[in-house]
């Protein structure tokens, strides 16, 4: 889960790292706290947001409220800012980039710091960027911090502030589980002082279960993807008009690509996962319903789940719900004969390979768009 | 000759009183592992298809000198279930479960080395050495002896290709599901360290999907170090980056884990790209 700027920030501020004062803001008396200039920014969870205008500076009370009204609702890529931040502004002597994330290679937590900071950390060059990994059984010890700290070529004051900084947000990136914890930039001010300026937090979805503290936020999700992910189903909408219901994550992704080589474009990724329980079906069918494919594409590879008891709840869902488009499948493995004799009078259309269901669902969907 | 596991495993299950810790109980007798010992706390003295039960991991070790644990407990056990088997002496783990947050995952993976163990998962299907043993939750139909390893991140793809190869007649010498997790115990070039070495492997099938960099990594050790033919498929061409697919493990994140990285490092490698996932068994039977 990404979580936004400000709750990032209330999480640095909660492990003891400066942050600039500020603020969310919706109207006028949510800037009687906060000393001018101000800038405010777009609450949205992706990147490069100041390019699209949601980072704008304000000098006195009249222009943040002028600000304030061109940021609330604007659309960044799709998202619809719904919160703002206004902070005061901080006087930048050097500005740095610092963060933790996993190294899935290694399996280790790897800190990643550069002198460069304040842009894009893609566009900085490998010899810029230094990396120090911490072993998980023993946690960050002070020669990682001496190590890394040590090569930003800064003051004896200044690298001590920051290895601080690393202490800490390491602290944070284990309480709360995190995938990345990212400062960019973080700043040196004018009298020394180290303070972070952005924040990027993900914290692990499946360790949400011990961080009762942070509220859920599934602003990232359309709002079918949030019902599957309260429904325990694994959902993924895409921009094409066919929906494919297959059992297991790389199975589905296999499907989607083999409809792309008959230039079928999927619209929906549903992985029924190892369940045969008819409940789950049904909900699998009611939720890809709702997104109005053109084709459902069905693909199924019976092992431990029987294709039988998969094609019973199917037939269920068909035969008291009805489904108003084409619904073409290909069931393999355990028990497929059964499965088919259940389904054969239920108006699907039977595919025996993955390329023929492929090019039969493309056809149907009237291929490229 | 298989790898990681053969007819000298002796498995103990952690979580083996639940539901699938008894259907897979039964599978895997059905199949020929040596099952020796179920776990779960307060249970002790009870039967699951004749397997007895403990109360906790070195009870049952003492008891049947078990060897290798199979891990069924639920994602927020996990942790605690991994390093009980490996405070107990067991050398080998398979961890099935799935939605074990990343950072419990780093501390038993990293413990599992200190402990020079094998652990293979977590949020994987297990592994089978057919005519050997089966630990995990493979179907134990679509599995065939013979000379084909096979190692992969998936699971019902994994089987659909495993049953397509048997469908041409061709065997298996061990099939390993690593995971569809970021984190997992054993790699993709652990498994091809393994195949090179194995005498009865001839052939090597890698199943990989987009997310990470296993599959480039494997590319550049196959050009140093295998020289028996691998054969690949990759899904998640058409994944939109920024999406978990699925596997946690499956997201294109930061412009990286694309599934044309994927295939061009393996295409450099010599290895051979399947276009569909049943192609694997035309590539292979054309090989051999």
């Amino acid at each position: 889960m990404k979580l936004f700027e400000y709750r990032g920030k209330e999480l640095f501020d909660k492990f003891g790292i400066a942050v600039p004062k500020g603020n969310l803001v919706a109207g006028e008396k949510d800037f009687s706290n906060l000393k001018f200039p101000l800038i405010l920014k777009a609450q949205v969870p992706i990147g490069g947001r100041g390019k699209a205008g949601g980072i704008k500076k304000a000098k006195d009370l009249k222009e943040a409220k002028e600000r304030l009204n061109e940021i609330m609702g604007m659309d960044i890529r799709g998202y619809n800012v719904g919160k703002v931040l206004a902070e005061e502004t901080a006087n930048i002597k050097k500005e740095l980039y610092l963060s933790i994330s996993l190294d899935r290679t290694k399996r280790m937590p790897l800190i990643m710091a550069s002198a460069e900071g304040g842009m894009d950390i893609e566009s900085v060059p490998d010899d810029k960027i230094f990396k120090e990994w911490v072993s998980p059984l023993i946690g960050i010890q002070a020669f990682n911090i001496r190590n890394i700290v040590s090569k930003l070529g800064m003051g004896k004051e200044e690298s001590k502030e920051i290895g601080k900084v690393l202490s800490k947000i390491y602290k944070l990136f284990r309480e709360y589980d995190c995938e990345l914890v990212e400062i960019n930039p973080l700043i040196i001010t004018n009298d020394g002082g180290v303070m972070a300026i952005d924040s990027k937090i993900i914290i692990n979805d499946d360790a949400m279960f011990r961080h009762n503290d942070v509220e859920p936020e599934l602003v990232e999700l359309t709002p079918l993807e949030k019902d599957a992910k309260e429904k325990g189903i694994a959902f993924v909408q895409l921009g094409g008009n066919i929906g494919v219901i297959a059992n297991g994550a790389g199975l589905t992704m296999a499907t989607l690509d083999a409809l792309t080589h008959f230039k079928g474009q999927g619209g929906v990724f549903l992985d029924l996962g190892g369940t045969d329980d008819p409940e789950k079906v049904k909900q699998a069918f009611e939720l890809m319903k709702k997104a109005e494919p053109k084709v459902i594409f069905l693909n199924l590879f019976g092992g431990i789940t029987k294709c039988d008891t998969v094609a019973t709840g199917v037939k269920a869902v068909i035969t008291k719900e009805g489904i108003n488009c084409p619904v073409v499948t290909r069931i393999k493995g355990m028990r497929e004969d059964e499965a088919k004799e259940i389904l054969k009078d239920a108006g699907l259309i039977t595919a025996t390979t993955l390329q023929d269901a492929a090019q039969r669902s493309s056809d149907l969907a009237g291929g490229e768009k | 000759m298989a790898i990681f596991v053969d007819k000298n495993n002796k498995v103990l299950v952690q979580g083996a009183t639940g539901h699938q810790g008894v259907f897979h109980i039964g599978e895997m007798l059905g199949f020929g592992t040596k099952v020796v010992a179920g776990v779960t706390p307060g249970k002790s003295g009870q039967e699951v298809h004749g397997v007895p039960i403990f109360n906790n991991v070195q009870e049952g070790v003492d008891a049947t000198r078990a060897n290798t644990s199979l891990v069924l407990v639920p994602a927020r056990f996990a942790k605690d279930a991994v390093f009980e088997a490996l405070d107990a002496g067991i050398k080998t783990v398979v961890v099935i479960t799935e939605n074990i947050p990343f950072h419990d995952a780093m501390e038993f993976v990293h413990y599992s080395k200190y402990k020079d163990a094998v652990l293979i998962g977590p949020n994987c299907p297990g592994i089978a050495s057919p005519g050997k043993t089966k630990i995990g939750i493979l179907p134990g139909s679509i599995l065939l002896e013979g000379d084909v390893g096979v190692a992969s991140r998936s699971g019902t793809l994994t089987y659909e290709i495993v049953n397509s190869l048997k469908e041409r007649g061709i065997g298996q010498s061990t099939c390993v599901g690593l995971g569809g997790d970021p984190i997992i115990g054993t790699t993709f070039i652990d498994a091809l360290d393994a195949f090179e070495k194995d005498k009865e492997t001839k052939a090597i099938v890698l199943v990989g999907e987009i997310g990470g960099t296993a599959e480039e990594d494997a590319a550049e050790y196959i050009k140093e170090n295998v020289t028996k033919p691998v054969f690949a498929f990759i899904a998640g061409r058409t994944a939109p980056p920024g999406k978990r697919m699925g596997h946690a493990g499956a997201i294109i994140a930061r412009g990286k884990g694309t599934a044309e990285s994927k295939i061009k490092a393996f295409e450099k490698a010599d290895v051979k790209l399947a276009k569909f996932p049943t192609d694997i068994a035309d590539l292979v039977e054309e090989h051999l």
